[in-house]
């Protein structure tokens, strides 16, 4: 028999708990020949911002053994050109989309998130609070528990839309963040964002990226983001999105275990465009060799 | 598209150069001149993303099995510059690869009557190879083909046999004329009668130095770049490159993978 897949997320029905993360995976157009968009559980945009953005100077990217440094700094279209230019396609597919957004200031993140409630196509909002890329930007609020509160609550009254918030794990203790967060009135936690790290090229005595840290991603994090999903599911009653280095099926169970509603797909879908739908594919095998019938059994069912 | 691929053959054309011949399915036998791929080296973790390699040349090839039909194949020219290339250079025929392409823009094959100057460097013939099958069809084609030393002259019999005339430069004169092949460009532009086009691909410092020359004298000028590609797909926007009005004030990205590689010269930012 068939398993049951579908996952409750704040109020949003996903057909699977396999979503694709921000940043990775474009406005989701640039995968439609790679994923069949119908067989993944929602899709995540690339994050969003009031004005459009230009981004870091180049080298933007590099890799690391089992990861990559990233310090692309949020280039996007901005939010004229999302509705204008990207919205159309979300319509067109039966999958929810959420909107990943940040702002420079609280009165921005609220902005964004009152004008993004104003869009059908999108199904949720998943704030980001924690891009450690940007100078003046996320790091900010994301390592502060009252400002990360004062975003949350400022977007909180601005919409009615389940709203995500997307922890960063460059804290000391991130259980103080997401109970901040959810006292702000956060509907789920998504976690983990990059990690700030750096790369050094020795013969030429310079920092490898032009921004010198990045956002360090891939299998390398896994541990480091299924220990802070374990340790915040512990903490907090709302759903919670695993986020780091998954690259499988076993991977996406494991966050599942750990006390994962739903995971997202970040790098891996890089390195195989159609990672989130051969990941969801996967693990429905795995429900089906393991006798699982309900995918829900799975959430925080690790035993310790 | 993804597809796997299978390498029918792996050599080492010149010391540190490779080119690798594989597999492709039907549809890759439409790929354009200065398109690329993706490859995926190995399934493991390290190294972890896909390396963008252009196609050298398209092809077909009729499979040893009785009763088999044609079928397309793909070849790179590549060199071992890191982990990723130095495990690519000790595959074997008939071992398998994953690969993404063709991927990005080509280039615009312009107008039969114009003159073709090709510019390569280095490796930066690769996706020239094609480009001149191409042209050679309608024009008359003219390779210029810049390195350090005779080794990284690559494949010059091949451009030959297509009839291109070739000339040669490397800095420490092994091989053709000893200094930079811009001299051999330049003196053929002053030589020039009608209208010409020029394909560069290579290191930034000549291709730097080839849209200074375009500028000048008024001809279109197509580059082919690399940068730092994650996905190929304009998802990571990593590999983005400034374009004309770029200044810190106002900046002005191009993603190269899918607005690119091939790039005007005049859409770029080139330093003066
Ligand atoms: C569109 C495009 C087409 C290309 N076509 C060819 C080709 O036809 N033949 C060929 O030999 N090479 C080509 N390259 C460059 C090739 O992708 C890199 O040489 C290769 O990725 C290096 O991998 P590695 O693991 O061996 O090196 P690494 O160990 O990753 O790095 C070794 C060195 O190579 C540089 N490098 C690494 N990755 C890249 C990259 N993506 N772009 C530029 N430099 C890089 C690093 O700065 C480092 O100094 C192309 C690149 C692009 C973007
Ligand atoms: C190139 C790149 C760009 C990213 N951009 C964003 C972004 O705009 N907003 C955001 O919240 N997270 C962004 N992220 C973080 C990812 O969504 C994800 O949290 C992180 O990469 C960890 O997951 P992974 O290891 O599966 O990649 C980005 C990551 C990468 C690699
Ligand atoms: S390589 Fe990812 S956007 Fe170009």
């Amino acid at each position: 028999m068939k398993p049951d897949m579908t996952v409750n997320l704040a109020g949003i029905t996903l057909r699977n708990p396999v979503m694709t993360a921000s940043g990775t995976f474009g406005y989701g157009e640039e995968f439609a020949e790679y994923v069949d968009m119908e067989s993944i559980g929602a899709f995540v945009t690339k994050g969003l911002s009031l004005k459009p953005r230009a981004g870091n100077p180049t080298p933007r990217i590099v890799e690391t053994p089992g990861g990559m440094l990233n310090a692309i700094g949020l280039q996007n279209v901005g939010i004229d050109a999302f509705i204008t230019r990207k919205v159309p396609y979300l319509r067109s597919v039966n999958t929810p989309a959420i909107a990943n957004f940040f702002g420079n200031t609280v009165d921005e993140y609220a902005e964004m998130a009152r004008r993004l409630d104003g869009i059908p196509e999108v199904a949720g909002l998943e704030v980001n609070i924690s891009c450690p890329n940007v100078k003046q930007g996320g790091i900010v609020f994301g390592t502060d528990p009252a400002c990360a509160a004062s975003v949350v609550s400022a977007c909180r009254a601005a919409t009615k839309k389940p709203l995500i918030v997307k922890l960063s794990p460059n804290v000391t203790d991130v259980v103080v963040m997401a109970r901040a967060c959810e006292d702000a009135g956060a509907d789920a936690l998504s976690l983990i964002n990059t990690l700030t790290g750096m790369a050094i090229d020795l013969n030429k005595r310079r920092p490898v990226l032009a921004n010198i840290t990045g956002g360090f991603s891939g299998p390398a994090i896994k541990p480091i983001a299924l220990r802070m999903v374990w340790q915040v599911a512990k903490a907090v009653k709302v759903p919670i999105i695993g986020i780091g280095g998954i690259m499988n099926a076993t991977d996406a169970l494991e966050f599942m275990l750990a006390g994962a509603t739903a995971v997202q797909i970040g790098t891996a879908s890089f390195i195989n465009p159609g990672a989130a739908q051969k990941i969801a594919e996967d693990m429905e095998t795995w429900l089906i060799a393991n006798g699982v019938a309900d995918i829900k059994s799975l959430i925080g069912a690790l035993e310790t | 598209m993804q597809f796997t691929a299978m390498i029918l053959s792996n050599v080492e054309v010149s010391p540190g150069y490779w080119r690798m011949r594989m597999t492709a399915p039907p549809e890759c036998g439409s790929a354009r001149p200065g398109q690329f791929m993706m490859v995926r080296v190995n399934g493991a973790i390290d190294p972890l993303l896909r390396r963008p390699f252009g196609i050298f040349d398209v092809g077909i090839y009729m499979p040893a099995q009785s009763g088999a039909v044609s079928q397309p194949y793909l070849e790179m020219l590549y060199r071992v510059v890191g982990k990723g290339t130095a495990m690519l250079s000790a595959l074997h025929d008939s071992d398998l690869l994953d690969v993404l392409g063709p991927l990005g823009k080509g280039f615009d094959l312009g107008a039969a009557d114009e003159e073709k100057l090709i510019v390569g460097g280095g490796v930066g013939l690769a996706p020239l190879y094609l480009l001149a099958k191409e042209l050679v069809k309608e024009s008359k084609v003219r390779l210029f083909a810049g390195g350090r030393t005779r080794d990284d002259i690559l494949c010059i019999t091949e451009f030959e046999r297509l009839g291109v005339e070739c000339y040669t430069a490397t800095e420490d004169g092994s091989l053709g004329e000893c200094g930079l092949v811009t001299e051999a460009l330049l003196r053929r532009l002053d030589q020039l009668q009608g209208r010409a086009t020029i394909y560069a691909c290579g290191p930034n410092g000549m291709l730097n130095a080839v849209a200074g020359i375009a500028k000048q004298r008024e001809i279109p000028c197509q580059v082919s770049l690399e940068g730092y590609m994650a996905c190929g797909v304009g998802a990571c926007l990593g590999c983005v490159a400034p374009g004309q009005s770029h200044s810190p004030e106002t900046p002005d990205f191009r993603c190269v993978c899918t607005e690119g590689p091939v790039f005007e010269s005049g859409e770029l930012k080139w330093r003066d």
